[in-house]
């Protein structure tokens, strides 16, 4: 939420559809995304009833549990997803590699992407993974061998989920909110086929009316992973009764046609979303964050393939303190770099005085200063003109979205005139390089939200952990206690 | 309260009988404590579930069988064997002694399940407990009561645990996970709202220092059916509840502004009479009502093209400005700013201007 976002939702609910706030995408969108459209059941753990799932449209492979009590079909249905999804995982490493850094490290060219309707969706994919990483393949209660490994996989998607900027595991409506702002209130955007109607209604079709109609779960069943109460009620309750009354073949057709019903809307509504996302061309800084995916996910392959245990079930005190400062280093790292790739981002900072844009009215491109050694060092001075209402201070450091790796700070403002000093950037001769300093009438933003080496506090070595946080962690290995949890 | 107030909601409530709160529509009263309309039904206790449906804005509030089956379930199970598996995890979260084995069966006395008589044996059951004539340790469904806008309302706590040191404990059971120690925040929040209505039904029949600002809840624990039990501070909620059960008390400012004879008697009144007397009531719509209120959605209707429809942040940050039409109209410099409104209008104009210039 931002003045420029709210300002959008005003003017979609006065214009009848939604103005876009985004002009590039933020996310790295894959060519062949794995869709992912999951059901449960209501009432109980995060147990599977159905899901829609595959990198084809047209094709998708569609999955469900006849009676989600039941542990052996839980299973089941976890070994016939683990096929998929892990197949489609081993075809990334196989698209090649890469050598970067002074290691010469190696990273695979892609990596797995996996979009699902919406945040809930997103928590059943981490939980789906939780409940399946710690399982056994031999001894009582064993499991496909399959499906520990599909957990630890989830558990992957879930965890990348968490990171700013990631574009391992995506919400449908989290990625069309992040462009497009609508005549509702973010509350009714979580529903996907809302959002969608607002966005891009039927032709004919106003959009509120459309966004209306996609309220009503007879027309719009709900993206999941929740079903409709009523569908569970009337339809899906009876059709698990005449499979708990052995007459399978006739629940089995039942099933599949009924479930098929709620999932299929859904899914369509999925490669609409996608079609419509890819209509947007991406920010120059996507490509970084998707290496950032890409490397992630070499490590964890890596690990996998060599028997590496799960992921424990709490992270121990560092490693949780050590996330969180990563975390809020990526967020702040994403927030600066969309806007920088982004106008109608950097918008939002304009309107808080943090950015400003103007024109060029008074260039100083020869102007020498004395350096702390006590050097004449070449520090071009400009004057920028600009309509925003910068609320910013002299001595602040500024980068511009055109001339990224220039710094600039400002030397003062006089009403709508920010004077500014060229810090670098100007090549090695004592006068500036042709075109490394502004020119006059040139329009320019400046921002004062970039992206920068954050300083992070010292934190301990694991086993340093203080007696206030619990000790040192005992090294995580799973037992037989995580391998034996029931799963009613 | 003047003499004609409870006349006045009998009166717009019509001859239906009086819809009874439950411990989940008593803790919704907090949710959105401006709203004279709300506050106005409920303390006539009109059927709102049937008043939208019949102005065709019916609520969207299924329960799946599935939920209720579980949730029954798993309550069944955590009592089951003269609550072994409770006493056992209460012993570790509350620190009851072990010797403290007793329990009250209140669901009915005597195979009398009405509701005066449950309470009854519900209040003498507590007192004792809490004065110490009777060991006791824990109270099965006892039937509480509690005075909502001038109406008894009875609730149902699913057990009601009694520590040692005099202090009694509402033990909240609920079907939904607590996974490696984590549960959903929208749930627990839930939960918590509800416990709260308990924990004051009871301190106004006992005082406030015979019962525990600390609830009990207890879960299935990760995937399993095994319980698991956490205690959850409620103070927070029972200020905001008592908060709100005061003003509904004070009902009769809101009903005085009504006009005489107003009613929503769905047996003989047609939806546009039900719709032009909703009217009169001031509702104050924001989207979260959608998850909380049957009225939300003929609200909603309402309140199209309000900036608060569109939820508090946005609303704010269009400077306040009631209407989208205004904002924008202000905005784009298509109307004079009122001197309250100049700030905000300054605001809009600059967002509108960098917006449109961005903007494709």
């Amino acid at each position: 939420m931002s003045a420029i976002s709210s300002y959008a939702r005003a003017l979609a609910v006065d214009g009848g559809r939604a103005y876009p706030i985004a002009t590039r995408r933020h996310l790295h969108l894959s060519d062949h995304p794995l869709a992912f459209v999951p059901l449960t059941m209501a009432g109980e753990a995060n147990a599977p009833l159905a899901a829609m799932i595959g990198t084809d449209r047209d094709n998708p492979t569609m999955l469900f549990v006849p009676q989600p009590r039941n542990r052996t079909l839980r299973f089941a249905f976890a070994d016939q997803l683990a096929t998929i999804v892990l197949k489609y995982i081993e075809d990334c490493p196989r698209q090649g590699v890469e050598t970067y850094g002074k290691e010469g490290k190696v990273r695979y060219l892609d990596a797995p992407q996996m979009l699902v309707p919406n945040p809930a969706g997103a928590a059943f994919v981490r939980l789906f993974g939780r409940s399946t990483r710690f399982r056994r393949t031999t001894g009582e209660y064993a499991v496909s061998p399959q499906v520990p490994l599909l957990g630890r996989w989830l558990t992957w998607f879930g965890e990348r989920s968490e990171h700013p900027g990631s574009s391992a595991l995506v919400a449908m409506t989290s990625a069309l909110g992040r462009h497009w702002a609508t005549g509702q209130s973010a509350m009714e955007d979580a529903n996907l086929a809302a959002l969608l109607a607002w966005i891009d209604p039927p032709a004919g079709v106003a959009a509120t009316d459309a966004a209306r109609e996609a309220e009503d779960p007879t027309i719009w069943p709900p993206a999941g992973p929740s079903t409709d109460p009523t569908f569970d009620n009337e339809i899906l309750a009876p059709a698990i009764r005449l499979y708990d009354e052995g007459k399978h073949e006739r629940a089995l057709a039942v099933l599949e046609r009924d479930l098929r019903s709620q999932l299929e809307p859904t899914w369509r509504l999925m490669w609409q979303a996608i079609d419509l996302l890819r209509t947007l061309p991406p920010g120059d800084t996507v490509p970084v964050r998707w290496t950032n995916d890409r490397t992630d996910f070499t490590g964890y392959h890596t690990y996998v393939s060599g028997g590496g245990f799960p992921q424990a079930r709490r992270d121990g005190a560092v490693a949780a303190a050590r996330r969180l400062q990563r975390l809020e280093r990526e967020q702040n790292e994403y927030d600066a770099t969309c806007a920088l790739d982004d106008p109608l981002v950097m918008a939002s900072f304009r309107v808080t005085g943090e950015a400003f844009a103007g024109t060029v009215v008074e260039v100083e491109a020869d102007r020498k200063i004395l350096s702390d050694k006590g050097r004449r060092v070449l520090r071009p001075r400009v004057v920028v003109r600009t309509g925003d209402p910068v609320q910013l201070l002299a001595a602040t450091k500024l980068r511009s979205p055109s001339r990224p790796k220039q710094d600039v700070t400002i030397l003062s403002i006089n009403g709508d005139r920010v004077g500014l000093q060229i810090e670098n950037g100007m090549g090695r001769a004592g006068t500036a390089a042709p075109g490394t300093v502004p020119t006059l009438g040139e329009e320019l933003t400046y921002t004062s939200v970039f992206p920068e080496s954050m300083r992070s506090p010292e934190l301990p070595a694991p086993e340093d952990t203080p007696w206030t946080h619990g000790g040192p962690p005992k090294p995580y290995t799973p037992t037989d206690d995580d391998a034996r949890e029931v799963w009613e | 309260m003047p003499d004609d107030t409870p006349h006045r909601l009998h009166q717009l409530r019509g001859s239906a009988p009086a819809k009874r709160h439950n411990a989940r529509t008593v803790a919704a009263l907090t949710g959105n404590p401006g709203c004279a309309r709300r506050a106005v039904l409920d303390a006539a206790g009109v059927d709102k579930d049937a008043l939208a449906k019949q102005i065709g804005f019916p609520a969207k509030f299924g329960q799946s069988q599935f939920a209720i089956t579980r949730g029954n379930s798993f309550e069944a199970q955590v009592k089951a064997n003269g609550y072994a598996e409770l006493l056992r995890l209460l012993r570790e979260v509350l620190g009851l002694e072990i010797e403290e084995v007793g329990s009250t069966d209140l669901n009915d006395v005597g195979g009398n399940a009405s509701q005066e008589v449950r309470h009854t044996r519900a209040r003498q059951a507590l007192k004792a407990a809490v004065e110490g004539r009777e060991p006791l340790t824990f109270l099965d469904h006892p039937l509480l009561s509690l005075d909502v806008g001038g109406n008894i309302v009875y609730l149902e706590p699913d057990l009601v645990a009694f520590h040692h040191d005099g202090v009694l404990h509402v033990v909240e059971i609920k079907s939904f996970a607590i996974i490696d120690d984590q549960a959903g925040g929208s749930k627990v929040a839930a939960a918590a709202r509800q416990s709260a209505v308990y924990v004051l039904a009871l301190r106004r029949l006992l005082g406030d220092d015979k019962v525990s600002h600390d609830v009990v809840l207890v879960c299935p624990k990760d995937f399993s059916n095994q319980p698991t039990a956490v205690k959850i501070d409620v103070r927070k909620q029972l200020i905001t509840l008592d908060h709100q059960l005061t003003r509904l008390a004070r009902i009769d400012n809101l009903v005085e502004q009504l006009p005489n004879g107003l009613s929503l008697d769905l047996a003989t009144h047609t939806p546009d009479e039900l719709v032009s007397a909703l009217s009169i009531m001031e509702a104050r719509y924001a989207p979260s009502c959608l998850n909380s209120c049957e009225m939300a959605y003929f609200c909603r209707h309402e309140a199209a093209g309000c900036t608060s429809a569109l939820g508090t942040t946005v609303r704010e940050e269009l400077g306040g400005v009631e209407y989208v039409t205004r904002a924008l109209d202000l905005a784009q410099g298509k109307a004079v700013a009122s001197v309250e409104e100049e700030e905000a209008a300054a605001m809009l104009r600059i967002t509108a201007q960098i917006y449109g210039s961005v903007a494709a």
